[in-house]
């Protein structure tokens, strides 16, 4: 198969992807009797055309940054975490039992020590499954899948039987004392966020998450390491890269980062911890990386049109007759054509392009 | 010696020009290849050779230019008109589905009908016809993955004749194979061409040239330089041609002057899936020499490598600069090169480079942790980049950009850039396996001259090849390994190869 311009492969593979997402996603609507025209002005004006709606939109996106970047701290060693959804619940069990158990004086302490907190616990439950494979063969695949039931069955204990206050009869902790400043609270923001929104400064640290993942990947000697081992394994073996340490810290790294996602809904938006906290952003923490090419940026631009979808499929489910579980349905049509179906894509855009030269 | 030449030549190329960027990959070729004939194409990596058969096969198209197959105008836009106009393929890496049958491979893609099973008893049918008509032996039952390196490549004939190919090319078919298997291809090919089949050769081996093709065209910098009868030709002729100036075939060195003792290895074992790879070695090195450690692959040497290079636990001692090695796994490749050991892998593509990083990020592999491509907590990529433009210009590589990744390479090329990084450094002790696999002629005059100025400013080289000659002529003195033993140390000035011959086979016992 012949390359195709370096422009096409990062601007318009995703774009045609999504585009056939967008006609399949029609084609849905018109076949249960809706009209598409509604569906997509109300998911763009619930979306994007309001304060209220980027509030929840750059919500969503924050979970998705996170995740997305585990997924592809751990691809970049080879690996693929399907765990997010398991280490992000266990980050926010470290953040809810800082939070309980410490008092802080400030909010900025306060958040330093759940960052903390949420990342170790994240990142323990990673390296569990990496010291698994690299030392018993066991595939992270599988180890991670399993460890998400497991967190979440040790999560509903915790929440019955040892941090539910007494008297409440809703499986959740206590309330927290201290929480993050929300953007509308943000001075010069509030501007702009003119109502309540849940988007709160984790996105800030989203985004240095990104730069920091960026960083370490192609500007350090660990970065490195970790991206030789995961394109070959004997060479890394050959150049004194030890195969153990970096799969666990690949591991530990990337749950580090989906733990970390717990800031954004445990202590930013909910204020203590609740059944099946991550709603999902664990697993569409694979796609977002699938579309943003594994890249930290390209993470960043997939989790805001994944965000987008999220918050807009929400509308559409409460202000048209369209069902709301048309938001899943187009969430997978957009992971199976950027995702699953990349490569066709891929191949259409190099057939034309190679008629294109010839002709 | 030429087969029966019929009225039209079986390929005939006029005017092909191919360029890349700013890089001319073929200037004008015209070639003519008669019908019946084994063509040699050689010349050196870059020279254009593989670009010439990817045009002929249909995975490049040609700038200007015509093709004429058989005396007709051909249009190959893909390696599926390649096929439809009789030319079969065979790469230097085979691509073969290693869990699939012989005859599942040979099938794959050629079907007949939804029924696999009609396509498979068909095939078998053509494969005995086949296998008897060109002394291609294969079990048709057989799993890919069993099969020895010499067998694969023989299903890759076989794929390319089931699919009625009048033209055969192999693509460095030898690159891959011990001598045996060599001279078994070549008998096969003989066979190919009495049947009135046309093949084509590369290489960059003058010995494959002169003992098997009957004329030979020779390519440099994308231009054909002519095209002659082997039989009015020499080998030194042909390097000439191809390098654009004398070169020098055999290695030129002053006699070794071994110094201090550096290596020690003493009653070195190791088992390996059950298997006992090495059975007690013994073997000493001083500064200042090359030892050749001289054996048919897979005698213990890769073992032998891998532990010394801290890739494989083994058990014994080995002192080095009198201080014992740690043999267990704890130390790793890196604490190795602190102990002033490099490593120049056996399997390049495999083991000694990362082929998806680029070619600076490629200079770094092993010694990324070094001060000097370190700024603070961060690698210094300028620095590296910088190192890597030097390296380039003092070891030639081509093309000297360090951002192209490496898999982009030639071989030599690739091997150079190897070389270079662990070379540069000046080691106390230079492990180096199959130095010139895969190499041209110029870059194997250039490595063996790094390898013996390595050894006169005082490092000890422990030489592994399965190219005796290459042994015998850069070697100071020569170890046979046979079956996870040392048969035996020869100096390199005084034995022959008919001597390390029988050792290699296992045959004289003598210490």
């Amino acid at each position: 198969m012949r390359p195709i311009p370096r422009w096409a492969d990062l601007v318009l593979v995703p774009l045609v992807s999504l585009l056939l997402a967008a006609v399949c996603a029609t084609l849905v609507i018109l076949a249960i009797g809706q009209n598409p025209m509604e569906a997509l002005e109300t998911m763009v004006a619930g979306a994007l055309g309001s304060a209220y709606g980027w509030g929840y939109t750059l919500y969503y996106a924050t979970s998705f940054i996170f995740t997305g970047l585990a997924v592809t701290m751990a691809f970049h060693a080879g690996l693929f975490n399907i765990g997010g959804e398991g280490q992000a619940q266990l980050g926010g069990l470290g953040i809810a039992l800082m939070l309980l158990f410490v008092p802080f004086p400030h909010w900025s302490i306060a958040l330093l020590a759940a960052t903390v907190a949420a990342a170790v616990f994240g990142a323990i439950w990673g390296a569990i499954p990496g010291w698994l494979q690299a030392k018993r063969g066991s595939h992270v695949v599988i180890t991670t899948i399993m460890f998400n039931y497991i967190a979440y069955a040790l999560i509903v204990w915790i929440l019955v039987d040892v941090l539910r206050p007494a008297g409440q009869a809703e499986p959740a902790t206590a309330r927290f004392a201290v929480g993050i400043p929300a953007l509308s609270d943000v001075p010069g923001l509030s501007s702009i966020f003119t109502q309540a929104v849940p988007v709160n400064i984790s996105l800030f640290m989203a985004l240095i998450a990104c730069v920091a993942v960026w960083a370490l990947l192609w500007r350090t000697p660990l970065g490195y390491e970790i991206r030789a081992f995961g394109k070959s394994e004997p060479a890394a073996r050959y150049a004194g890269i030890r195969p153990v340490r970096t799969v666990m810290i690949a591991m530990a790294l990337s749950g580090a980062l989906a733990g970390m996602m717990s800031i954004n809904n445990v202590m930013g938006d909910s204020g203590r911890l609740l059944q099946n906290s991550s709603e999902g952003a664990g697993f569409i923490g694979i796609a977002v990386a699938l579309m943003g090419r594994n890249h930290p940026f390209g993470v960043v631009l997939s989790a805001l049109l994944f965000g987008f979808l999220y918050q807009g499929g929400a509308e559409i489910g409460l202000w048209t007759s369209i069902p709301i579980d048309l938001r899943v349905v187009v969430q997978g049509l957009v992971i199976l054509f950027t995702g699953a179906l990349d490569h066709m894509v891929r191949q259409m855009l190099s057939v034309l392009f190679s008629r294109r030269k010839v002709a | 010696m030429a087969g029966p030449v019929s009225s039209a030549p079986a390929i005939e190329l006029r005017g092909i020009s191919k360029r890349f960027g700013t890089v001319q990959a073929n200037r004008d070729i015209c070639v003519t290849v008669p019908r019946g004939t084994i063509h040699g194409i050689i010349g050196e990596n870059g020279a254009g050779k593989s670009t010439l058969m990817s045009i002929l096969y249909g995975f490049y198209r040609a700038d200007e230019g015509e093709i004429l197959i058989g005396g007709r105008e051909t249009h190959i836009p893909d390696s599926q008109a390649a096929i439809r106009a009789g030319i079969g393929m065979v790469f230097q890496h085979f691509k073969l589905v290693q869990n699939f049958t012989v005859l599942e491979n040979i099938v794959l893609g050629a079907e007949d009908g939804p029924r696999l099973s009609t396509s498979l008893s068909k095939a078998r049918r053509i494969l005995i016809d086949l296998s008897r008509d060109y002394g291609l032996e294969v079990d048709p039952d057989a799993l890919i993955e069993d099969l020895s390196v010499g067998h694969q490549q023989r299903v890759e004939i076989l794929k390319a004749l089931y699919r009625q190919a009048e033209i055969l090319i192999l693509d460095e078919p030898t690159g891959v194979l011990t001598p045996p298997e060599a001279d078994h291809l070549f008998r096969i090919l003989r066979g190919l061409r009495d049947q009135g089949k046309t093949v084509i050769l590369i290489t960059h081996k003058l010995r494959e040239i002169m003992a098997i093709t009957d004329n030979v065209s020779v390519m440099r910098r994308g231009e054909m330089v002519g095209t002659v009868a082997t039989a009015n030709t020499t080998p030194a002729d042909l390097a000439e041609r191809m390098v654009g100036r004398k070169v020098l075939l055999r290695v030129d060195k002053a006699p070794a002057t071994p110094g201090e003792t550096i290596l020690e290895i003493r009653d070195l074992r190791m088992t390996e899936d059950g298997i006992e790879r090495l059975k007690g070695i013994n073997l000493t090195l001083r500064r200042g020499e090359i030892m050749g450690l001289a054996g048919v692959a897979g005698n213990g040497q890769s073992e032998l490598l891998a532990i010394l290079g801290g890739i494989a636990r083994g058990t014994g001692s080995i002192r080095m600069k009198g201080r014992e090695l740690d043999l267990t796994g704890r130390e790793d490749g890196q604490d190795r090169r602190a102990q002033g050991i490099a490593h120049v892998p056996e399997d390049r593509q495999h083991l000694g480079v990362i082929m998806d990083f680029a070619a600076w990020e490629n200079v770094a592999f092993g010694y990324h942790h070094d001060a000097a491509y370190r700024r603070g907590v961060f690698s210094d990529n300028a620095a590296l980049r910088a190192d890597t433009n030097a390296k380039m210009e003092r070891f030639d590589v081509r093309p000297p950009n360090p951002d192209l990744a490496i898999k982009h390479f030639s071989g030599g090329n690739q091997q150079k850039i190897i070389v270079a990084r662990e070379m540069e450094r000046v080691p106390d002790l230079l492990l180096i396996g199959q130095p010139t696999r895969g190499v041209d002629i110029g870059a194997i005059e250039f490595i063996h001259k790094q390898i013996v100025a390595l050894r006169d400013r005082g490092a000890a080289v422990l030489l592994v090849s399965v190219e005796l000659d290459e042994v015998m002529s850069l070697s100071d003195r020569v170890a046979v390994m046979f079956d996870g033993h040392i048969m035996g140390t020869r100096d390199a000035a005084t034995t022959n190869e008919r001597e390390l011959g029988l050792m290699m086979a296992g045959v004289t016992e003598t210490a």
